[in-house]
């Protein structure tokens, strides 16, 4: 583990042609890592999520994603992800390919990855139509009780990035909250890259809090407000109305150029600490 | 009581559906109002989880994606979405799945992946997250939809997550032990699949409802039942409950937005 700048940690891990996981349910999304990925320009990627949602339209919007592996493509509580879509129905900017799964299916794949198999087995994807258009999900016959079970690769993206509450001097990082995969796509990973809110003395860690150690992470890097318009348990809140603009800018390709050029290539990861002014929660 | 909209006789209805013993993994949308109405009224002690890993939660306002800082605020546990999958729901816990659908056939199958071809599709819709293995893990399944041509349809484009399939025997054929949809709520109706055929049939329309207009809101010959009933309207307490809750959502949802313009200039 070393305390880099995000600039440093984005440049020390992605290549071309990387599979990145950007992870968090809802809840702690990492942001101000993605856009620093977009800013620094590596392309052709296999982007790896369970809810892919406006980070990832983002970076189709871009043409940067050659591929996308993914349970649930849409923008939480607003609809669809407007480029997305245009990927998939117009080929535009241009076409990426679909390797589309379940969320249970996603999960028993970051934990395989996590724990050292080649692939994870679930009861799963009974009578589902995406068995036959996905050449990932297989079947293995359980060799005890004979039962159908469905399979699919483990996951292990060369790179995770993850956003979580703090670290403390050493790198060790806590999470909090809804924890979603984010400790399985880390273990699951060749390097983890975390930004956290704060670095502490002492992360004060109930026993069972999440911690992950600072030897199972590549690079630590402080990004206050790094995961807007997403939200950080007990710091501050979802940005739900970014997510409602988030529907119209992208609905427009000229608009979502313009409000990329802006707010991301423009912009840089310190930009984040002013964007969640006004959502934070009072310290309790 | 005698004044509701059609949205708040389906939820209300939906919520009638659930008891203080149930588990139920929530969807969201509709389906999350649904189960909160049931807590607030006559199942204070049902468990409600959503697919984020919160279980037990009791939140105050509805949340607007299944991942909001309320649910885990609520829980009474919160749990990693590995866990959430293998555990809970794989592990058979689950009493009910509640689902909602872009798209539905009268066997209760879902399509919320694509509008046309899979491959190329004329609308790319978010695709399955959670529900094709909440269609198949839980005990039974639960579904809320508003009734319309374009969602209630002969043949879904794709099976998303599989109901009752060509109908009859088809889970069992398919080694699906579960009992699969076996109540559909919409703002116009609720259906029950038939015994033998598992076709959707209809078994309450609610009040003020014509068999014309539900003729013109279903892609597909509508069977009823031999005794169709009409649906108990919403007693003052439900319109209430579900209104102020409604009402707690908006201004939460308001409050915690803070000006749009601010946060567009700033992204």
């Amino acid at each position: 583990m070393a305390f880099m700048t995000l600039r440093e940690a984005v440049a020390d891990t992605v290549r071309d042609g990387c599979s990145i996981a950007f992870e968090g349910f809802t809840h702690l999304i990492p942001h101000a890592a993605a856009h620093e990925v977009m800013r620094q320009g590596m392309s052709d990627l296999t982007l790896i999520r369970m809810t892919p949602d406006i980070v990832y339209d983002q970076f189709v919007g871009l043409g940067r994603v050659k591929k996308m592996i993914f349970s649930y493509a849409g923008n939480p509580g607003v609809g669809l992800l407007r480029r997305v879509r245009d990927a998939a129905e117009n080929s535009w900017p241009k076409p990426i390919e679909i390797e589309e799964h379940s969320h249970a299916a996603m999960a028993n794949a970051y934990e395989a990855g996590a724990a050292g198999l080649p692939c994870a087995m679930f009861r799963g994807y009974l009578g589902a139509g995406l068995k036959e258009v996905n050449p990932n999900i297989k079947s293995v016959i359980c060799p005890f009780t004979g039962e159908d079970l469905a399979a699919v690769p483990a996951l292990k993206p060369d790179v995770t990035f993850i956003h979580a509450q703090r670290a403390d001097r050493a790198g060790n990082v806590l999470l909090e909250g809804i924890v979603g995969i984010q400790k399985e796509a880390v273990l699951a990973a060749r390097k983890a890259v975390v930004t956290v809110e704060e670095i502490v003395d002492d992360l004060s860690a109930h026993p069972n809090m999440t911690v992950l150690p600072h030897w199972t992470v590549h690079a630590v890097c402080k990004v206050p407000g790094g995961a807007h318009p997403s939200y950080v348990h007990g710091m501050y809140d979802r940005d739900n109305a970014a997510y409602l603009e988030w529907d119209k800018i992208a609905a427009d390709r000229q608009a979502f150029a313009d409000w990329m050029e802006e707010h991301v290539m423009r912009a840089s990861s310190d930009d984040f600490a002013k964007r969640i002014k006004g959502l934070e929660r009072a310290a309790s | 009581m005698s004044d509701f909209t059609p949205d708040e006789m389906m939820t209300i209805a939906a919520s009638r559906a659930l008891t203080n013993d149930d588990v139920c993994f929530v969807g969201i949308g509709a389906p999350s109002a649904a189960c909160n109405v049931a807590r607030l009224t006559h199942s204070p002690d049902i468990t409600l989880i959503y697919e984020s890993g919160t279980i037990g939660t009791a939140p105050d306002v509805l949340p607007l994606s299944i991942g909001d800082g309320e649910l885990c605020e609520t829980a009474l546990t919160t749990v990693s979405v590995p866990e959430m999958f293998r555990y809970w729901l794989q592990g058979g816990r689950i009493t009910i799945g509640f689902l909602g659908a872009a798209q539905l056939d009268r066997f209760g199958n879902i399509n919320t992946t694509v509008i046309g071809d899979y491959a190329s599709p004329k609308t790319r819709l978010p695709g399955g997250g959670g529900a094709p293995e909440i269609a198949s893990s839980s005990q039974q399944v639960y579904m809320t939809c508003k009734q319309s041509r374009r969602a209630f349809v002969q043949t879904v484009d794709f099976y998303t997550s599989f109901g009752h399939g060509d109908g009859g025997d088809h889970r069992q054929r398919l080694g699906i032990t579960t009992k699969g949809p076996t109540l559909l709520i919409t703002d116009m109706a609720v259906w029950q699949p038939d015994e033998e055929t598992k076709e959707f049939t209809v078994h309450s329309l609610h009040p003020g409802v014509t068999r014309e207009q539900m003729r013109d809101s279903v892609g597909w010959d509508i069977r009823y039942a031999d005794e169709v009933v009409e649906t108990e309207p919403p007693s003052a307490e439900e319109l209430t409950v579900l209104r102020e809750l409604k009402a707690r959502t908006k201004a939460a949802h308001e409050r915690s937005s803070r000006s749009g313009s601010r946060s567009q200039s700033d992204g």
